[in-house]
This record gives structure tokens, C-alpha cells and sequence, in this order.
């Protein structure tokens, strides 16, 4: 649902738009490599997959932390990093790795994982770039030592420095990673309820090219209705942006076969086109074992754009589904807390209003956990301070044996060619 | 009911094991994991998190006079950043003689060769583990409980 009386100047934005008209499903990889040749490369791969491909920069670890002295060194030392060091490399240099690739038909988006973005934005801004991701949650609580309210001070400062440059014509493009929170264990509903908080947020700070990010979780069809449910809260609170829906193929313990890897893919592909989300980030079969190559990237978006073509969107399912209600409920009470979105958020998670399960951030609260049902539907196993019904049944204490077999639900599941659980309708 | 693993698991007797990611490495599941297993294994943890600078390492292993020092990387940057971490350690005041074990996905490429591994030893780690090796590190739990008590 893009709004199309808006002008048409972020150019991630407005390519995905015009691949949803013509039916594709948009695929992006997670890739970053530490050799600018490489990442050109990768880059050029991407582009040249058969798909409605859209590529990825994804920042190396020190670079993410902020200590650029650590990245320059690497990189004179020319030792390997996990990903590209957009800040300790001149612009010029980023600009020669996009030079005849990055464009209007090939938008690339700068993945970081920053509590402290500025640099970054800065750096990407300088290079030509105008889409990244992130948020003042996401990439704090479960991540780092950054206190939330330094966070949200930052991704102020970050929204602002992007904002900014829409001046001159390019307006930039952020997406939520709030969809995403520790990658599993955390039920759909609060993924919905902090990815479209942080769209809010951007929003407020200037930003109007938006996606709303979720990660794919335990069950196809709860999956289903957290995608319906993001649509209709943006469609309610995101007035003015132009926005879209962003799946993130199953971000925990990842199936180690190949098979069961590329069936989790393709199940995140067909939920995404029948919940109408327009943008799929992939995995690989390499995902559990270490980082892929470029080879198997494009294999995982082509695969991730056939199981699309196959697939059509499903229409219906209950629009007040226990995922939007919930969601609802903790947006209500972040905006209770304040119409300023960045100081709602501080003040939700002070009193575990917001909570995050399993998460060691000492701004969060802790006294949630979580559980996957018979039906495979995750949901709380305690509501703690969240205002939600507390739980009837609460289970019994959590063992590193019952942790370890949690985390690996769809692992065994996709690795075992189990057929999904019988789904509701929805 | 146990509450979830949430930091730490400080009360009760007995010396403390400090449990810690690299300062590179933004990953918890894995610290959670290894909590939970400590705990089982009778040890009270402190559980440092993620992104632990070797500054705020060194002062948390000089305050807590830890029994066990665990690092767990599992982003590529482990042997890197293992090496840093624990030369600081070893070369500052009061935390120089902790016990001190790494393990997790130690390089870019996964497994880590084994002219690295020695070179975490001969900076000083203790034990280097492999990644998913749960069950020599519960063996290495097992040991230095007999090593303490005899």
C-alpha cells in the first residue's frame, strides 16, 4: 500500500513499488565483504540473479561498534573482515564499487547494525547512498552495551543527518529491524508492535521512505497474520510516508542441510507473498555454518523468486487476529507513555510496558518469557509487565537442554522434511 | 520457577565465573546458552553480555576474582579479538593469573586451523573449544571441579 501521490524520490522505495505492480516479489541478500573488489563482485552478482533482486552492503563488525581504528587497521593490514568498512574507506573507493552497478533499476541498501549510526550515514550519504536499516531498539537492546536513551539520542541525530539530505533532491529510505529482536523467541506481536514504533519514529524525524521489517518465526500461519497485521497498523499510524513490508527469512538456529535450508526459504518466499509482503531478505544453505559465498547468495534468490512465482497472494484472514490486537496494545501503551515516539519507548521499557525475552540489555526489563505451542504458534509463556492478560498456565524452569531445543524448533523441522503443522485458516 | 537467565546469577556462596562476549561480537543466544549450561554445572554466573570492551573486561575479572573466566565469539572476529582480550589480561595487574577458556565460530571461515588455536594458547587461553563442543566443555567443567577439589 505505497502512496503514490507522494514524490517519487526514494529510489529504493519506489523500485520496490514498481516490482510489487508487476507482481515480483523483491529479494536482497545479506552480504559484506572486507575486499572492495569482492564486494563489487558480490554486488554485480546480485544484480545479474534472475530475480527482482536488490543489493546489499552489509557493514563489518568493528565498523558496527564504532571503532573505525580497529577497520582502518584491518584494512591496511589487509586481514579479512566480516563485512565492508564503509567509514574506513574513502568515499571515492565506495563509489568506485557501486560505479555502473547501484541505480535506479538496482537500488543497494547499507545493512549495519549501529546503536551510534551517524558515521555511517554520513559515510553512505558520501558515497551516493540513500537506503539503510536499523532502528533505536533494534540495534541497541539486543546487541551491545549502548544504553537505550544514548541510542535513541543517536538515532535521532541519525534520522536527522538523513533527513537533511533530502534536500537536494535523493530522500533517503530506512527500514525497521524492530521486526526482528534476538532473531526467535520473540512472539509476533511485540516484532510488530517496536517494527512499526520505529517507522513511527523515522517518520517523526523527517524520514517518509519507509519498510517495515518482520522476521519470519515458528509458525506460517501466525507469520501470516503479523504481515496483515503490520500493513494495518502502518495504514493507521504511518499517514504520510510511503511505505512497505519487508520478511526476513528465519533469522535463528538455521536448518544445516541444504534441503531443509532451502525449504525454511521458500516457506519465508510463499508467506510473503501471500500475507502481501513486497520484499524478502534471503538466507543461504551456508547460514548455519558460516558466511556464504557470493555463488550461493544469488542460488538463495533465485530460489526465494521462483517459490514466489509459484505462489499467489491469499486474500482475507481476521483482521482483529490475536497478532494485531496484541500489537495494538503495546503501541497504545507506548503512546500513552508520550506522542514523542523516541521518549515513549524509554519510558515503555523503564517499566517493562516493553520487554523483550531472553534479552541480557540491562535497559530491558526481563520479566518476559516466551514458548512455542503445540500448534506451533509462539507465544508469551509470562506477560510480566507488558500490558497484555497475564498467562493461566506458566511452564517450569528453563534448562540449557529446553533452550538449546526451543532455538532449534524449525532446524529439526525443515532438517527432518516434516511437513509444517496443520495450519488454522488465515 | 527459575527466572530467566537475565545477567546474572550472583546470590549464594562460592567463587564466580564470568561469562563474556568479544568486544566485536553482538551475539547472545549463545551467551544464554552457556549460562544456563554454567549454572547446571554448578556455577554462579556473571554474564557480562555482548560487545564487552577489554577495559570493562578486565575491571569485571579484577573485581569478581572469578574461578573460570568463559569467552564465547561466534562472528568471525573470535582468534582476533580472543588474542587482544586476553593479552590485556594477562599483562594487567590483578587478573593476569585467571583461568580463562574461549570457544565458539573463532574465524571468517569457521573452523579455526590449528597454528591458530595455538596462538590463543600461547597468549594464554587455558582451553580453546570448537564450535557446537558443548560436550568437551561440559568435560572441562567436570575436570576442574575435581581439579578444585583435590
Amino acid at each position: 500500500m505505497t502512496r503514490d501521490d507522494l514524490p517519487d524520490t526514494d529510489a529504493f522505495g519506489s523500485f520496490v513499488a514498481r516490482e510489487h505492480a508487476r507482481g515480483r516479489l523483491v529479494v536482497q541478500p545479506r552480504m559484506g565483504f572486507g575486499d572492495p573488489r569482492r564486494m563489487r563482485a558480490g554486488l554485480a552478482a546480485t544484480r545479474a540473479a534472475d530475480a527482482a533482486s536488490v543489493g546489499t552492503i552489509t557493514l563489518d563488525s568493528y565498523t558496527r561498534v564504532g571503532d573505525n581504528a580497529s577497520a582502518r587497521r584491518a584494512v591496511l593490514a589487509g586481514t579479512d573482515l566480516n563485512g565492508y568498512p564503509i567509514v574506513a574507506r574513502p568515499p571515492e573507493q565506495t563509489r568506485e564499487v557501486l560505479a555502473g552497478l547501484a541505480g535506479p533499476d538496482f537500488p543497494v541498501q547499507v545493512r549495519h547494525g549501529s546503536a551510534a549510526p551517524q558515521e555511517i550515514f554520513r559515510s553512505l550519504l558520501r558515497a551516493g547512498l540513500t537506503a539503510t536499516e536499523g532502528g533505536p531498539v533494534s540495534y541497541c537492546l539486543p546487541y551491545g552495551r549502548t544504553p537505550l536513551e544514548r541510542s535513541v539520542a543517536n538515532w535521532r541525530e541519525g534520522a536527522a543527518i538523513l533527513a537533511a539530505h533530502a534536500e537536494d533532491g535523493r530522500s533517503a529510505h530506512v527500514e525497521t529491524f524492530g521486526g526482528c529482536m534476538l532473531g526467535q523467541l520473540c512472539p509476533p506481536g511485540m516484532l510488530v508492535a517496536l517494527s512499526l514504533l520505529e517507522g513511527m519514529f523515522f517518520l517523526q524525524h523527517g524520514i517518509r521512505g519507509i519498510s517495515l521489517s518482520y522476521a519470519q518465526q515458528t509458525s506460517p500461519a501466525q507469520d501470516r497474520e503479523a504481515i496483515r497485521a503490520l500493513r494495518r497498523l502502518a495504514s493507521e499510524f504511518l499517514g504520510g510516508a510511503r511505505w512497505h513490508v519487508v520478511l526476513y527469512t528465519y533469522m535463528g538456529l538455521f536448518p544445516r542441510t541444504p534441503g531443509g535450508a532451502r525449504s525454511l526459504l521458500r516457506q519465508a518466499a510463499r508467506t510473503a507473498v501471500e500475507a502481501g509482503a513486497e520484499r524478502v531478505i534471503v538466507k543461504t544453505e551456508a547460514e548455519a555454518h558460516r558466511i556464504p559465498t557470493i555463488g550461493e547468495n544469488v542460488r538463495a534468490l533465485e530460489i526465494a523468486a521462483r517459490a514466489a512465482e509459484e505462489t499467489r497472494p491469499a486474500a482475507g484472514g481476521d483482521p482483529d487476529s490475536d497478532v494485531y490486537l496484541e500489537a495494538r496494545a503495546l503501541l497504545s501503551a507506548v503512546l500513552e507513555h508520550s506522542d514523542d515516539i523516541g521518549t515513549g519507548l524509554l519510558r515503555a521499557f523503564s517499566r517493562g510496558h516493553l520487554d523483550i525475552p531472553y534479552c541480557l540489555h540491562p535497559d530491558n526489563a526481563g520479566r518476559v518469557r516466551s514458548r512455542i505451542g503445540d500448534d506451533g504458534h509462539l507465544r508469551w509463556a509470562d506477560t510480566g509487565s507488558l500490558p497484555l492478560p497475564p498467562v493461566a498456565h506458566r511452564s517450569g524452569a528453563v534448562t540449557s537442554a529446553d533452550l538449546i531445543s526451543t532455538l532449534s524448533y524449525m532446524e529439526r523441522r525443515h532438517d527432518s522434511g516434516a511437513a509444517p503443522v496443520p495450519e488454522r485458516n488465515g | 520457577m527459575r527466572p530467566i537467565p537475565q545477567g546474572t546469577s550472583l546470590a549464594g556462596p562460592g567463587p564466580v565465573t564470568v561469562l563474556s562476549g568479544t568486544s566485536s561480537d553482538s551475539h547472545t543466544w549463545n551467551l544464554v546458552f552457556l549460562q544456563l549450561l554454567l549454572e547446571e554445572a554448578g556455577h554462579r554466573v556473571d554474564n557480562v553480555g555482548p560487545c564487552v570492551p577489554d577495559d570493562l573486561l578486565v575491571d569485571r575479572v579484577r573485581a569478581q576474582e572469578p574461578r573460570l573466566l568463559v569467552v564465547s565469539s561466534v562472528n568471525g572476529h573470535g582468534y582476533e579479538d580472543g588474542l587482544r582480550m586476553i593479552t590485556a589480561l594477562r599483562a594487567a595487574p590483578g587478573t593476569a593469573g585467571v583461568t580463562a577458556v574461549i570457544g565458539g565460530k573463532l574465524g571468517v571461515d569457521g573452523a579455526l586451523a590449528p597454528d591458530r588455536v595455538r596462538d590463543l594458547r600461547d597468549a594464554g587461553f587455558d582451553e580453546v573449544f570448537a564450535d557446537g563442543d558443548a560436550g568437551a566443555f561440559r568435560g572441562y567443567l567436570e575436570r576442574l571441579v575435581l581439579e578444585a577439589a583435590s
